[in-house]
Formats: structure tokens, C-alpha cells, sequence
């Protein structure tokens, strides 16, 4: 009985719930921390864009063409056909982050349905599954999407289709992968053992440790949907002129370079920004959720 | 070919010759013409090494094992019922209602992502139709009948808030959770150290008595079989080689795979000199020679073990043990008693 009243005596943690306890490991980690408010930073800039910006992105004015970073009235300099930089650096993150993030969640949903559904069955669905999403996942990712919306011609719709092609194939192989190391667990054969059906097991048990490591690695994806959302719009493909979106604006200022280098560079500072702000939050996530430290 | 053990009226759990093969290539026999019956309330305790086929016999009779690469054939009755013919919702019924397990590894069978309460709740649902809150009652009574201190906080801990006695502790809440009849442990005390192990141990033989359950306790430590079963069958190369109830076991063994187990261990060793261990290693158990397959270990083999069917000895109370040298002793000793 020893042993008994000693585990007594030690203080029984009160558990905080999953997420809390994430939450607070995530909030000692100072670099996740800063990116997840730098991040924030540009979704409510990106959702506020409007209040924000101090003049209409569309508007041009011809004297005021590559102004440098500082002129009167455009703090940030004016573009090529003299709109104000600042406005259309704002105007830009909305198309950016949906570029960004949107072709990720779709993926996310259809690649990682695949690849659970492969994972758990096995065998030769498994084969069969897998095999056909190497073919699509043996292109380099940026020929893939440049193919894919050149076929379909220029335009954010299939721009954002060509991405989630794109990015459906690498998720569904982690989600495989992750699910196929859950499927030998013993704790799927304990649920199995209790008379858990097929059905409750995906639902529960499988899902429930599945679905945090494959959310982490697509929120990684973010940054490369973003880069190749500008690519796209850097070679006339996904988004079309005059609307602002970073990759678009770095397209159209590339003649500048010369004149006005660091007004040419700002939307690749914002591509950058926002990039590496997802990656390291995504990174954060990743050590936050993981349980078993 | 298989000599009866002893014939109980309603045996809870009724194998006969049963045998489990795993198709790959080569094919390999795990369990062969394993018979035994098991009495509402006795346990029996398995013995065997590593890869004798324990678990294998174990799992059969959750039916766990995957499906499209064995092969079953033999009976396996619990509780009258076919087992092995059981689909679905009546296989789901009878894994967790009738019959549960206990795993070795308490850490990897429970789910990570899950506390203990959700993970005990999630089965009592499944098995009673409850509500949500009765079946969380009815977690927090089972964590209370392990005695789990300060139960209730516990009852929201994630396992790996637990340390392993503690996390064991849950496992066997979860098993018994639904008032099984028949209670399947499969070494539940290996990844335990030793004085968390003895606790685990009295504890289920404790609530074993309380609930009247029938147990098949597989080990490989004799120490463990002996402190909890009343019965034992020492399990060699996926076959029974002996059983009998603990105390004719242990005090007088007749298979010599039995005797070297016993043999084996530390009590009485001289410090400095070698221990006494069987010799060899098991045979492939997609090779296994004909006849005992004990033979190529056996100190004491002659010819004779190398014919199959093998002889049985039987003794009194269910007692047997199939070797040529026990059945041979035993004829002698009668035709001498005769003289």
C-alpha cells in the first residue's frame, strides 16, 4: 500500500483539456508567437483593406509615376502608372491570402479524404490510390500549375483550381503515411477489441491523431501556394491587371528595377513576410501539438 | 488426438484443435491443434516464449487477427456460442460485451488524443446505449474500483499525464468496463516494473473473484502465471506441451520444456557460474519438425519423439503432457506397481 499512498500524496495534475494545453505550449514558443501576429497582422490588414488604405489602388495619377518610397502623399512610392503603392500593397494581401490559403483548404479536405480513406483500407485500393497520385506528384509543382492554367486560360478561378491539384497529391501521401502508422497501433486494436465498428474507428479514433500532424504540414503549404499564386500571376496566368495581388504587382514593376529598385522589390517583401510568417507558425503548431513530448 | 481437459458442464470457453495459420510465403503455423476449456471464474495461464503463439490464441478469441491473411480452423465456443462464425454487429457485441482484453503496453492502447473517462465512456455507450453522462458515472466507478486515486480528476487526465502502473490501472477499468465474462490479458504486467507489476497482479486476481470472471492470463514470466492462474498451459511452438492445475505444474512437472522453464530461473543461483537455460531457440514455425517439436532442444531426445502422433501422458484432474518420456515413465511405473 506504500506505493499507493505516495501517488496519494503527489499532486494530481488537473488536466487542461487538449487544446488548452497546446495553447499554452504554443505561447511559450516566442518566434511561433510573433509569426502568428504577424500573420494575424495580414488577414486583419487584408480584411480591413478598405479602412486602412489611404487611397484607391486603382487610382492612377501619370505625374506621379514610380515616385520613390517617401514622396508626399505616397508614403510607399507610386507604380508604374502612378497608384499609390501603399493602397495596392494593402489591396494586394486579399487576393494574395486567398490565393494562399484557399487552394490549401480544399486540398486539404479532398487529398487528406484520400489519403486516410487509402491508409486505413490498404492493400491494393492502396496501391491502386497511391500510384496515381505519384503520377501527378512526379511533376515539379510549379510546371504542374503553370500547365494545368495555361490549359484553362488566365483567371483567379483557375488559378485557384490548378493549385489545389497542385497541392492535393503531397497531402494525400502524408495523410497515407500518417494513417497508415496509426492503423498499427495497438490502440486501434484495443478499439477493435471493445467492439468499436470500422466506421467509429476511422471516425474517432483514426481521424483524431491523423487529422493534427496532416492540418500542420498543409498550413506549411500555405507559403508555396502563395509563391506559386504570384509565379501564375507573374506570367499572366491566375490573377489579371489591374487588380492588385503582390506576384501581379512584381510582374508589372520588373521594368522599374533599374529606376526605382527598392519600389520594384516591396510586393517580393510582402510575398516573403507573409511566407515565412505561415512557415514559422506552422512550425510552432507542429511542437505544440505533439502529445507524446 | 488431443486429450480432453477436464470436462466441466458449460465450459465458458470451449477450443478444440484449433489452428491458425498466416498465409505469405512460406505460410506460417502460429497455433496448432490447441484444445482447452475454460470454467465461469478459473484462469488459466498461459506460458510460453516469445512467439509460441500465445497472443495469437488469445486474439482468435477476439477475432482480431486480419482477416485476409488467416486461416482459422477448429472450434472456438464462449459461452456455447460460435465464434468464429460471428460477422458484424454480433462479433461487435460479443468483443468488449462478452469478452475483453488487456494489452501489454497500457501507453499504446490507449488513444493519445482521448482522456481515460471519453475512452471508458466511448465503450460503455457502445455496449449499453447509455447517455453520455451515466456511462462517464459509470467510468468514474470503474477508475474507483481500480482504485486510481483522486478518481475523478483522473477521470479528465490524457493517458500520457499517467505513469504506467496508473495508465495499466485504466486499461483494465476500460476492459471491465462493460462486466465482461470472459477477461483476456495479454501480459499486462511486462511493461510494468516489478513492484507496480505485483499490485496489478493482486488486483486482478482480487476483481477477478469479485466478478467471477474467467481469465486466460498469457505470460512468459512462470512468477506471474503462478501468482495469478489456477490453471496452467505451457505452450510451445504454437502447441500445448503440458497442463494441469499450478501446484501439480510446478511441483512436478513431466514435459521437459516445463521442467527447463522452471529451472530457469534465479532463485538458487550461484553467483559467478552459468544460469540453467534451455538450450537452442524455438524451431521456424513455418518449418516445424515432425513430431515433438521440442526434440531438437530436448536433452533427452530419442528416435521416438521424432514420430508423429505423439504420445500423451494423462493424469488425474485434467493433468497431461504429450511426450514420449512422460508416457513411457508412467507405464513403467504402472507395469512395475502391477509386478
Amino acid at each position: 500500500m506504500t506505493a499507493e499512498s505516495i501517488t496519494q500524496l503527489a499532486t494530481v495534475e488537473k488536466s487542461r483539456g487538449y487544446w488548452r494545453s497546446v495553447g499554452a505550449r504554443f505561447l511559450r514558443d516566442k518566434v511561433a508567437v510573433c509569426a502568428g501576429l504577424v500573420a494575424a497582422g495580414l488577414i486583419l490588414m487584408a480584411i480591413f483593406a478598405p479602412w486602412i488604405a489611404p487611397a484607391d489602388p486603382l487610382d492612377g495619377s501619370m505625374i506621379k509615376r514610380l515616385s520613390p518610397i517617401g514622396t508626399e502623399g505616397y508614403p510607399l512610392g507610386a507604380d508604374e502608372l502612378g497608384r499609390d503603392m501603399l493602397s495596392r500593397l494593402i489591396y494586394g494581401a486579399r487576393l494574395s491570402l486567398f490565393m494562399g490559403v484557399v487552394p490549401v483548404l480544399i486540398a486539404f479536405a479532398i487529398g487528406g479524404a484520400i489519403g486516410v480513406a487509402a491508409g486505413y483500407l490498404g492493400g491494393w485500393v492502396n496501391t491502386i490510390t497511391m500510384r496515381v497520385l505519384d503520377v501527378l506528384y512526379a511533376f515539379p509543382s510549379v510546371l504542374l500549375a503553370i500547365a494545368i492554367s495555361g490549359a484553362l486560360g488566365a483567371g483567379i478561378l483557375n488559378g485557384l483550381l490548378s493549385l489545389t491539384v497542385v497541392f492535393i497529391p503531397p497531402i494525400a501521401r502524408v495523410a497515407e503515411s500518417v494513417t497508415t502508422s496509426v492503423r498499427k497501433l495497438e490502440y486501434i486494436e484495443a478499439a477493435q477489441a471493445s467492439g468499436a465498428s470500422s466506421l467509429r474507428i476511422v471516425r474517432d479514433h483514426v481521424l483524431g491523431n491523423v487529422l493534427g500532424p496532416i492540418f500542420v504540414y498543409a498550413t506549411s503549404l500555405i507559403s508555396v501556394s502563395m509563391i506559386l499564386a504570384a509565379g501564375l500571376s507573374f506570367l499572366g496566368l491566375g490573377v489579371s491587371p489591374p487588380n492588385a495581388e503582390w506576384g501581379l504587382m512584381l510582374n508589372t514593376l520588373r521594368n522599374a528595377i533599374y529606376v526605382q529598385p527598392w519600389l520594384a522589390a516591396l510586393p517580393g517583401v510582402m510575398i516573403f513576410l507573409t511566407s515565412i510568417s505561415f512557415n514559422m507558425l506552422s512550425d510552432g503548431l507542429r511542437s505544440a501539438m505533439d502529445v507524446k513530448q | 488426438m488431443t486429450p480432453q481437459p477436464c470436462p466441466s458442464e458449460t465450459p465458458l470457453v470451449k477450443v478444440r484443435d484449433l489452428c491458425v495459420r498466416f498465409s505469405g510465403t512460406p505460410p506460417v503455423h502460429a497455433v496448432n491443434s490447441v484444445s482447452f476449456d475454460l470454467a465461469a471464474g478459473e484462469v488459466l495461464g498461459i506460458l510460453g516464449e516469445s512467439g509460441s503463439g500465445k497472443s495469437v490464441t488469445l486474439k482468435t478469441l477476439l477475432r482480431l487477427l486480419p482477416e485476409r491473411k488467416t486461416t482459422i480452423s477448429g472450434t472456438v465456443e464462449v459461452e456455447g456460442r460460435d465464434i468464429l462464425s460471428l460477422q458484424g454487429r454480433a462479433l461487435a457485441d460479443h468483443r468488449g460485451g462478452v469478452a475483453s482484453m488487456i494489452f501489454q503496453d497500457p501507453a499504446l492502447a490507449l488513444d493519445p488524443v482521448y482522456t481515460i473517462g471519453q475512452q471508458i465512456a466511448e465503450t460503455v455507450i457502445r455496449h449499453e446505449g447509455v447517455t453520455r453522462r451515466d456511462a462517464m458515472a459509470r467510468a468514474l466507478e470503474m477508475l474507483e474500483l481500480v482504485r486510481i486515486p483522486s478518481a475523478k480528476r483522473r477521470l479528465d487526465n490524457y493517458p500520457h499525464e499517467m505513469s504506467g502502473g496508473m495508465r495499466q490501472r485504466a486499461m483494465i477499468a476500460l476492459a471491465l468496463a462493460c462486466r465482461p465474462k470472459l477477461l483476456l490479458a495479454d501480459e499486462p504486467t511486462t511493461a510494468l516494473d516489478a513492484t507496480v507489476q505485483i499490485q496489478i497482479l493482486l488486483l486482478l486476481r482480487e476483481l477477478q473473484q469479485e466478478m467471477g470472471m474467467g481469465v486466460i492470463f498469457v505470460t512468459h514470466d512462470i512468477g506471474v502465471a503462478v501468482e495469478v492462474s489456477d490453471r496452467l498451459a505451457v505452450m510451445y511452438a504454437g502447441s500445448f506441451v503440458e497442463t494441469g492445475s499450478v501446484a501439480d505444474i510446478i511441483r512436478d512437472a513431466r514435459h521437459p520444456y516445463s521442467k527447463g522453464l522452471l529451472a530457469a530461473n534465479l532463485v538458487g543461483a550461484v553467483p559467478g557460474t552459468r544460469l540453467d537455460a534451455v538450450p537452442g531457440a524455438p524451431p521456424p514455425l513455418n518449418a516445424l519438425p515432425e513430431g515433438c517439436s521440442f526434440a531438437p532442444r530436448c536433452a533427452h531426445a530419442e528416435p521416438a519423439c521424432g514420430l508423429s502422433p505423439l504420445p500423451v501422458w494423462t493424469g488425474g484432474g485434467g493433468r497431461w503432457a504429450r511426450c514420449v518420456q512422460a508416457s513411457r515413465a508412467e507405464a513403467l511405473a504402472d507395469s512395475g506397481a502391477r509386478a
